[in-house]
């Protein structure tokens, strides 16, 4: 009898404290970029992330740290924040090589990974997970929609390039995919190069009618302001990248005119965005970029479905994340099958407004477009 | 494939080596005068681009900053040579090692911490060459190349010309020499030796600042950049021969175009002989490790390098 009374006083303690504990603020880990010289990406997306929790008066618990855009930092924050920090929920990275080297272990130790930026092929294919949601693009989607674009204007030969890593590989795949005409050039350079003199030179003599180009960060800002010392006047068209509010500033008047394909733009005509947009200006004192809406997105997906269950209730809590029940800057958002959005590239051209330089929407590249990798995803 | 092209790359690889030879020269001077492994070389370098930057923001003129750029880098160079280097020099190399690589570490948190309290946020910089070298200019049978480049290769051979004659001609230049061959003996025969190094690392030390603010210009400014150069230049020392500056000019130049070139027409080569889409590939992967095979056969050939003459 009293054996069994004190069981039940335990189990019932334990009960308290598994009912406390899920009462208790859930745990996100965000590790990204906040030095050298991807750092505004990873700003951004932190930037954006905050406003949104800001803005809901959320109790969840972020530990932000910086993985200097190395692969081995990146690893080495994952572990301690699984290992130690115990967090239910990882999020932030900029890079797709940093996503390959932390991601796929990370869910299979049963955490939640929502990229707000990398989406590399590779998981978004055959290596997709069900705890792994893509609130950004698949890395091809811009891409594609710049390939489109580009066949839509009426360009016949284009030269492109971009970094030999994961991520460029989709580019050129993408922008391939979706281009009718031929090739004057494809270069790969190095990731993290600072000197594009050699691949000018080369653009400048392959008689293209077009470059399409992807280099994030500065390594984009580095090939614009050389692209405009050298005279060339090809004309260019990137994914949304490298024209993104932080970069324009620095190029400043070269990427006046240029074409660009991107997911959002600070003038997409939805109340959401529009809040978005001038609350962040509040907030920050600066335009947002797509990183930012990119990070206020996710963490906004994030609180929807944490008003419906907690991460520790993995099936309901990742049903809820599928259901994407929140108002994204986008307008309309949703997941494929893959768990990568559906959406609306946009074509946005870069203009002046005073002395701000800033990005215009002027037409649609591709309507509801998924990736190209969903049919290998085995969920 | 155009002639032209082939002239333009030749161009672009006389520029970077130009920029190569000025990081080079300090770093063999500092390591044949006074046997220093000087890892924080391209921590001088940052900071000459930091400077230049800086100033350049703050007053509107590249020049002004450009002359900032000299003068906080040697400032520099002179601080830590007098505080930490000096103590160093009668250490093994494994010693110097370790403490200039924690001089690095010190050196970017610095950079960091001030450029956040002067501008507020710790982002890339960005630094436009001066109006007056703006756009492309036209060279003999149509070349079109960039203004700022060629400036930078005649301000490149116009320094090396400069030092030859200062190593060469001048009082200065006779003792850098003989502390090169024999530091005793010049100290015995009354040369202030502990002058000359400071004046011999603050040299080496602006000519990496001079560097880093005439790359800054056509590159981003940011914490970080001074650190692949600084690979780079070592192997300019190791093929150009350690302590010669002779050596740093052919080494430099032989790297900066090896690597202009190698990035530009090994994967034509290759597509000679293989599909189109491999040859890219494999190409663009040996041509990044084309200057360090470059560096092994010299090592093979010429173990003191192509000018070292101490075994």
């Amino acid at each position: 009898m009293k054996l069994k009374a004190k069981l039940a006083a335990a189990l019932s303690a334990l009960a308290l404290t598994a009912s406390a504990a899920s009462a208790e603020a859930v745990k996100v880990g965000m590790i990204t970029t906040l030095s050298g010289g991807g750092a505004g990406l990873g700003i951004d997306v932190r930037d954006g992330f905050l406003l949104a929790l800001k803005q809901a008066g959320s109790d969840v618990e972020l530990i932000v740290e910086d993985d200097q855009q190395k692969p081995d930092i990146a690893v080495q924050l994952a572990d301690k924040m699984i290992q130690s920090d115990k967090v239910d929920i990882l999020t932030g990275i900029i890079w797709s090589n940093l996503a390959m080297a932390v991601v796929p272990s990370a869910v299979n130790q049963g955490k939640f990974y929502l990229s707000p930026n990398a989406g590399p092929s590779q998981l978004a294919g055959a290596g997709c997970h069900k705890n792994y949601f893509n609130v950004a693009w698949q890395n091809d989607n811009l891409h594609e929609g710049a390939g489109a674009y580009a066949s839509k204007a009426g360009y016949k030969n284009s030269f492109i390039l971009a970094p030999n890593y994961p991520a460029g590989k989709d580019a050129l795949a993408g922008y391939k995919r979706f281009f009718t005409g031929d090739y004057a050039g494809e270069v790969y350079t190095q990731l993290g190069q600072t000197d594009y003199a050699a691949e000018i030179a080369q653009i400048r003599a392959s008689g293209a009618d077009s470059v399409f180009f992807f280099l994030p960060g500065g390594m984009g800002i580095a090939f614009m302001k050389q692209y405009a010392q050298s005279g060339v006047d090809i004309p260019l068209i990137g994914p949304a990248f490298s024209f993104d509010q932080g970069i324009l500033q620095a190029v400043g008047d070269a990427a006046l005119g240029v074409k660009n394909t991107s997911q959002w733009s600070k003038d997409l005509d939805n109340a959401a965005n529009k809040a978005f947009v001038e609350s962040f200006q509040a907030e920050y004192g600066r335009l947002p970029s797509l990183y930012a809406s990119q990070g206020f997105d996710t963490a906004n997906l994030m609180l929807s479905a944490l008003k419906v269950a907690a991460p520790a209730d993995a099936d309901a809590f990742r049903a809820a994340l599928m259901k994407a029940d929140f108002a994204s800057t986008r307008g309309d958002f949703k997941f494929g099958p893959n768990h990568h959005p559906v959406q609306d590239i946009y074509v946005r051209e870069v203009i002046k407004e005073g002395d701000v330089f800033t990005n215009k929407v002027i037409g649609v590249a591709l309507e509801d477009h998924a990736d190209a990798y969903a049919a290998d995803c085995k969920m | 494939m155009s002639t032209l092209l082939l002239i333009e790359q030749v161009l672009n690889g006389l520029q970077s080596g130009v920029m190569l030879f000025l990081m080079a020269a300090g770093l063999t001077l500092v390591f044949g005068v006074m046997g220093l492994i000087n890892l924080a070389h391209g921590s001088l370098y940052m900071v000459g681009a930091f400077a230049c930057a800086t100033v350049a923001l703050l007053t509107g003129s590249f020049w002004l900053g450009l002359a900032a750029s000299l003068a906080a880098a040697a400032a520099a160079g002179v601080l830590v040579e007098v505080t930490v280097l000096r103590r160093l020099y009668r250490r093994d190399h494994l010693d110097q090692v370790l403490a200039t690589f924690a001089l690095i570490l010190i050196f970017s948190e610095a950079i960091t911490f001030t450029q956040k309290q002067l501008t507020g946020t710790s982002l890339p910089m960005y630094l436009d060459p001066p109006a007056l070298l703006a756009g492309a200019v036209s060279l003999p049978f149509g070349i079109q190349y960039p203004a700022y480049r060629l400036a930078i290769i005649v301000a490149g051979l116009l320094v090396a010309v400069g030092l030859f004659l200062l190593i060469g001609k001048t009082r200065l230049g006779i003792r850098i020499r003989a502390g090169e061959s024999d530091r005793e003996m010049i100290a015995a025969l009354g040369v202030d030796i502990d002058r000359l190094y400071t004046l011999v690392f603050a040299l080496g030390a602006a000519l990496a600042g001079f560097a880093g603010a005439m790359v800054g210009a056509i590159q981003s400014v940011q914490v970080g950049m001074g650190e692949p150069v600084l690979i780079l230049a070592f192997v300019v020392i190791v093929i150009g021969g350690v302590g010669s500056i002779r050596g740093a000019l052919w080494g430099a130049l032989l790297v900066g175009l090896t690597d202009t070139l190698g990035r530009f027409l090994l994967p034509l080569g290759f597509a000679e002989v293989m599909d189109p889409a491999s040859a890219r590939a494999v190409g663009a992967s040996l041509a990044s490790m084309l200057i360090y095979i470059l560096m092994a056969l010299v090592l093979i050939f010429r173990p003191t390098g192509l000018f070292g003459a101490r075994p």
